[in-house]
């Protein structure tokens, strides 16, 4: 799976979960997902448990620690599926 | 005899000293089981209770969001404290997430509820809760879905 291909999936959720007063257009790759597009650490791990579903993987603790803005998020899925 | 019984046994006393609640925001008398897939707990609702002077005027109903915190108190956090390390429950911080929740009967001065919850999942320090309260006649008073995150200061951010 490309970047692109990974991140054509994982706009949509992280999309779902964005507050009111944070547009779509927001989602960059280099966007801090809690402190530039004001998700909560709630709905992160809401985030992540859809993106569990979705590419068929499993975050661990290490991972959420890791995780900060979407290119990070992709980086750990594409390490996940090509193991 | 083989040396196990006590150790696994859940403390509910613990449990319930470990609750970052008092007076007048504390709404769980006791626990009546808990395991790691959910919990059991009773409050009564004491006539004086500060919230029946306004809720309504002249006419004393527990309000709403009170039977969500009471809700919350024992079928989240409560369950949390237990699911968490013990040890480490010392410098909990919690916070309510989201609660969906529909009432169906009132809940009047005086009376006894018993909650109920069941774990839907906890990760990453998310629980997230199916949870029910019923009355003395176990008719269903509410029931709904809430979470909460469970943080521990000590677990670094």
């Amino acid at each position: 799976m490309t970047t692109a291909e990974i991140y054509q999936k994982l706009e949509p959720i992280i999309k779902t979960y964005l507050p009111e007063d944070v547009n779509a257009s927001e989602i960059k790759r280099d966007s801090d997902l809690t402190k530039q597009l004001n998700i909560n650490s709630a709905h992160l791990v809401d985030i992540v448990l859809d993106i569990e579903d979705a590419f068929d993987v499993e975050f661990k603790n290490e991972d959420m620690e890791k995780l900060r803005t979407v290119d990070d998020t992709i980086a750990i899925i594409k390490k996940k599926i090509t193991k | 005899m083989e040396e196990k019984a006590t150790v696994d046994m859940p403390n509910f006393e613990n449990i319930l000293e470990k609750l970052p609640y008092t007076e007048p925001f504390l709404f769980v008398d006791s626990l009546l089981a808990i395991d790691e897939n959910g919990v059991e707990g009773i409050y009564k609702f004491s006539a004086d209770s500060y919230f029946y002077k306004g809720h309504f005027k002249n006419n004393p109903i527990t309000p709403g969001v009170i039977l969500t915190e009471c809700m919350a108190q024992i079928g989240v956090v409560c369950l949390g404290i237990y699911l968490m390390d013990i040890e480490a429950s010392d410098n909990l911080k919690i916070a309510l997430s989201s609660s969906e929740i529909d009432f169906y009967k009132p809940v009047y001065p005086d009376e006894t509820v018993r909650v109920l919850s069941e774990k839907e999942y906890f990760r990453f320090q998310k629980l997230k809760c199916k949870v029910k309260m019923l009355n003395s006649k176990n008719e269903i008073v509410c029931k709904g879905s809430i979470s909460g995150m469970i943080l521990n200061e000590n677990s670094g951010e």
